[in-house]
């Protein structure tokens, strides 16, 4: 491979590690807090993208909307689902086996899992969904003699970036950011200081589900939704938090770039390789870093 | 070892009563005979699979109304595809071993089909293949019931490559991206070895094969825009091909390189305006709904009508190979009860029937040959964007009789592909059609 | 004793079922598959370890399964297995080398992330591997006899049912021994083990090649019966299948994997058959259901005796000094 296609790679990596980011960051929010690492995190992306493709549909069938309109109309989607979906996840499953072995809170995500996958099925079928209207309407621009369309070279990164430096601001400079903090270190010295760990942890299990859907809304102008893209990105997230470290919020910015970026690299130089890079990354770290790129140390209880 | 050999004679029995109904040789006549249909319902692909579905059903409902075959009606069982590999195999065998005579018609997916034919053989049931392309099945062992009531791989990349040749002679460098299973892989390969046989100096600067369902194909097209092929040829049908057409589109690459699609035909009203004018389209047979010798025919012309009022779309190709291999079926059967002097005819006649029979769907006729494979004339054009659709027409129709384009019987595809000469194009029989409206 | 009535009452049911009815032979094949394998997830579950890539060992046998068949054709089906249980047991004790270093949600992460990238490389090499359309192999001989469809299944009914039965109980035997119950000690505290002498890893390494091994024949068994192998075995979706069986059926006894199974199918042929497109909700729901109401699954409520309970009363009464 030539050289001057290194940059192409680089810029075809940068967007696709921004929606690998959005979900994988709430991924790995949700475990920081709660212990939990959930599975249903797919399938609230899945969710996310029908309801905002549907959404945009429908915005589409009555008139000739302004383009800021059907982009607004994703995030309106992702949010919906994320408060709809991360309320009923939380209040009515993972309350219940708070104190139970992770193994069995994992389980249970993925019980929901599968209950949801056949529940968008069956809402909205098997055939593909798009909204390919949207991208299409935000120009294309030329980069290194490629043309990339605006929505994917610019839109998702700068979302991406926003979300991370929105979540930093969040949990660094606001009240109750500092308690989610606090609820991730230690949930019962935090709750003897009187936080109210409960609320705390649905406001960011919420917040985690918001991100996935948002990843799921976000990455339907421009691929297609057909059922099964919720069990392949909830690998895909988990290759991503497990090579950053569970709960490392900026490790899982640059794990995400270096995945993006790698599986790119991997089209120009060894097609064949594409599928099995993110995993090969991911495996390579855990056998040098056992608990990921990231991680503090621990304190160990005997 | 006494106990092994009674043991052996005890499962030989078991297996002897179970094979019995296939021995006789008159038959009694079933009450329905029972349709295995495999088409894609879920995922990518049944945007593909679906309008097959409703052929089915179409054709099914107007056959029994005039009395079935020799009144026997028949009905139809839908088999996904979109299950996946075996969760796919078990749910066929599961029909196809039911007791009682039935036909499997299947698949739609070359890899489906590699996959079901030795089964179906295995299990003496009659199995039409109705879609799937590899032309590998049948050249590689001789099936007694296995069948394909339509063209292979070899002679719908062979019709292609001579359309692009007449098209654009010139060209220098290609490339090739497809779906990585059996019909993206086998497909590029006759293509490949064909062009090279007829035009050894072309250059080859990229093989893609993206895995078969994949919904993004944004790093695929950078490549392919920063290489800049001449030419880009896509094997790829149904959703993915739809993704990667508006992907390609949006990014300008359909107007900086020639495009070439044989399946596209199956694309055309889903994709609209996003495909532009003079790209290469084939329909796997000679399978449009503007076909130019029998559009205005009554028989096409009733059931285009009667399809688009019941799913409110124009038939594409799956439809027609559906519509083919019902009729093959029906046909087979008729020439076989004739051949059995009015009697029920059994499984072994039947499929004995379809390897050497002619019959026609709604397009022109399909030959059936000795080793099961059928002959089917291919139709390719180029896109034109008229005021009548929301859609590209196809233009410059060329019909190529499926004869001068597949090898002979008993005949491997490598091996004939190899000894093409750039002659091979001046075949007068390539008809072609003054541009249409 | 109960369990050992259960199970062979259970196998003889099984075995009726299938000469009875031939279309249930397949379902019930199927069905003692995914119980080996759940049976080897319970042996790491008593390390407390839960493994979410198991299925590339079920894969590992297959293709092993597939390659030979199609390389030596008249190869003995009874071979294939046997040849199929090293690949994976050789598999699983190479990369149990690495593995055995991790511990809970880790342990997990890495062998889903190992069985990933196996199953995207089978699914590449098309060339090799068939890609995603898998490798196909004709009917082998078994035990020297060439059957026709229906009797081959039934060969493969009863070496399934007796592998199962065979297995369970050295599962079961396993478990009483001192390697089972050293198995048990990394789950309720590893340093003590260590402190004790043994080494904490190697006790894992020998669970783990065990369990290879049985996710191992498991996945031969579905081979043969099926005549085609595709990567979708060992995607991670079957791995958490397998756990949801163990789960299902409970880790503390052999015959919770069996039981897991057959409750598992009962719910997958409902979920097809009567109502289509809805098998995955119906299993979540079962999953939920099972681990708010009863964690320990379908043999923490008969009145099996479980591998901690009995014991542990057993050495509060016995004296000090005993033998180990």
């Amino acid at each position: 491979m030539n050289l001057d296609l290194l940059p192409l790679a680089l810029a075809d990596g940068f967007s696709y590690a921004g929606l690998l980011f959005l979900v994988a960051l709430g991924l790995t929010l949700i475990f920081g807090v709660m212990g939990i690492l959930n599975v249903a995190h797919g399938a609230l992306y899945a969710f996310g993208g029908y309801a905002a493709a549907s959404l945009v549909q429908f915005i589409m069938s009555r008139g000739d909307p302004p383009s800021i309109l059907l982009v607004a109309a994703l995030f309106v989607a992702a949010l919906i689902v994320g408060v709809a979906l991360g309320c009923l996840l939380e209040v009515g499953l993972l309350r219940r086996v708070q104190d139970k072995d992770p193994i069995l809170q994992l389980l249970i995500t993925f019980g929901a899992f599968l209950i949801l996958d056949d529940l968008q099925q069956l809402i909205w079928g098997g055939s593909p969904y798009t909204a390919s209207e949207v991208s299409g309407r935000l120009g294309t621009i030329e980069l290194f003699g490629v043309t990339y369309t605006v929505y994917q070279l610019l839109l998702i990164p700068i979302v991406a970036l926003c979300a991370y430096g929105l979540l930093q601001y969040f949990l660094r400079h606001t009240r109750i950011g500092r308690q989610v903090i606090a609820v991730t270190h230690n949930a019962e010295v935090a709750t003897a200081l009187g936080i109210h760990a409960k609320r705390i942890r649905l406001i960011t299990f919420i917040v985690g589900a918001i991100l996935g859907a948002l990843g799921g809304a976000l990455s339907v102008p421009t691929t297609s939704l057909v059922p099964g893209v919720g069990t392949d990105m909830i690998v895909l997230s988990f290759s991503v938090v497990a090579t950053a470290g569970l709960g490392q919020i900026t490790g899982a910015l640059i794990a995400a770039l270096m995945i993006g970026m790698a599986r790119s690299l991997a089209v120009y130089t060894f097609p064949e390789f594409e599928v099995v890079v993110p995993y090969l990354i991911m495996v390579l770290v855990l056998l040098i870093r056992p608990y990921g790129l990231f991680t503090v140390a621990q304190a160990r209880k005997i | 070892m006494a106990k092994a050999s009674l043991f052996k004679v005890l499962c030989s029995l078991v297996a002897a009563v179970g094979v019995f109904p296939s021995w006789s040789w008159a038959q009694d006549k079933p009450a329905t005979l029972p349709l295995g249909i495999t088409t894609f319902l879920t995922g990518p692909a049944s945007v593909f699979g679906i309008p097959g579905k409703a052929a089915a059903e179409l054709w099914i409902e107007q056959f029994n109304a005039k009395g079935g075959i020799d009144g026997v009606k028949l009905s139809a069982v839908f088999i996904d595809e979109g299950l996946g590999g075996d969760k796919f195999l078990t749910e066929y065998r599961r029909v196809a071993q039911e007791t009682g005579e039935k036909v499997m018609v299947s698949a739609i997916s070359s890899g489906n089909c590699n996959t079901v034919a030795p089964v179906a053989e295995d299990l003496k049931v009659l199995n039409v293949m109705w879609d799937c392309g590899t032309e590998k099945i049948l050249e590689d062992r001789r099936y007694k019931y296995v069948v394909r009531t339509q063209a292979n791989a070899v002679t719908e990349m062979m019709a292609t490559l001579v359309y692009l040749l007449k098209t654009k002679a010139d060209f220098k460098t290609i490339a090739v991206i497809n779906q990585d299973y059996a019909w993206g892989r086998d497909s590029w390969e006759i293509f490949r070895n064909a062009m090279l046989a007829m035009k050894p100096d072309t250059k080859i600067v990229a093989e893609l094969f993206p895995k078969f369902g994949a919904v993004d194909f944004s790093t695929e097209i950078s490549r392919l825009q920063a290489l800049k092929p001449e030419v880009i040829l896509s094997t790829s049908w149904g959703g993915d091909l739809d993704t990667f057409v508006r992907q390609a589109s949006q990014r300008g690459l359909t107007k900086s390189s020639l495009f070439v699609l044989p399946l596209a035909e199956s694309s055309l009203e889903r994709l609209g305006t996003a495909l532009p004018d003079g790209v290469i389209v084939g329909a796997r047979g000679d399978h449009y709904f503007l076909h130019p010798e029998t559009k205005d025919e009554p028989k096409h012309k009733e059931f285009v009508e009667k399809f688009r009022a019941k799913t409110g779309n124009y038939p594409i190709y799956p439809v027609y190979h559906m519509v083919a291999a019902l009729e093959g079926i029906a046909a087979g059967y008729q020439s076989a009860i004739k051949r059995n002097n009015g009697q029920w005819p059994s499984t072994d006649q039947v499929a004995a029937e379809m390897h050497n029979l002619k019959f026609q769907g709604l397009t022109r006729p399909v030959q059936m040959r000795e080793d099961g494979q059928g002959l089917e004339d291919q139709l390719l054009g180029v896109t034109k964007k008229v005021p009548e659709y929301p859609f590209p027409i196809l233009d410059k129709i060329m019909i190529i009789p499926a004869s001068t384009i597949t090898p002979p019987v008993g005949e491997k595809s490598p091996e004939w592909v190899k000894k093409l000469t750039p002659a091979f194009l001046s075949n007068d029989q390539f008809k072609t059609f003054a541009s249409s409206k | 004793m109960f369990a050992a009535i259960l199970s062979l009452v259970g196998a003889a049911i099984c075995l009726v079922l299938g000469l009875i009815f031939p279309w249930m032979k397949v379902p019930i094949i199927v069905g003692l598959c995914y119980g080996l394998a759940a049976l080897g997830v319970t042996v790491l579950m008593r390390a407390g370890q839960v493994s979410f890539g198991h299925a590339m060992y079920a894969c590992i046998a297959g293709y092993t399964v597939a390659f030979l068949a199609r390389a030596y054709p008249g190869l003995d089906g009874l071979l294939l297995i046997a040849a199929s249980v090293v690949a994976a047991v050789v598999a699983g004790a190479l990369i149990g080398l690495f593995v055995v270093r991790y511990r809970e949600i880790f342990f997990g992460m890495l062998n889903l992330a190992l069985s990933m990238v196996f199953y995207s490389v089978l699914g590449k090499f098309y060339e090799i591997t068939g890609g995603t359309d898998g490798l196909r192999l004709e009917r082998p001989p078994i035990a020297g006899f060439q059957f026709d469809r229906p009797g081959y299944e039934t060969a493969l009914l009863v070496t399934a049912l007796s592998a199962s039965l065979a297995l369970g109980w050295l599962v079961q035997r396993y478990s009483g021994s001192a390697a089972g119950e050293a198995l048990a000690g990394i789950k309720t505290n590893e340093t003590r083990l260590e402190y004790l002498g043994m080494s904490a890893r190697r006790i894992l390494w020998n669970g783990y090649m065990i369990s290879a091994g049985l996710c191992g024949l498991s996945g031969a068994l579905f081979v043969l019966l099926q005549g085609l192998v595709t990567p979708e075995l060992g995607y991670w979706v079957r791995s958490g299948e397998f756990v949801f069986i163990a789960i299902l059926g409970g880790a503390q006894h052999a015959l919770g994997a069996f039981m897991g199974a057959v409750v598992f199918q009962a719910i997958q042929l409902v979920g097809t058959v009567l109502l289509p497109g809805t098998w995955k909700m119906l299993l979540g729901a079962t999953l939920i259901i099972v681990i708010l109401v009863a964690p320990t699954g379908i043999t923490g409520v008969l009145p099996i005796k479980s591998w901690s309970k009995p014991r542990e009363r057993k050495l509060a009464l016995r004296p000090v000094a005993e033998k180990s």
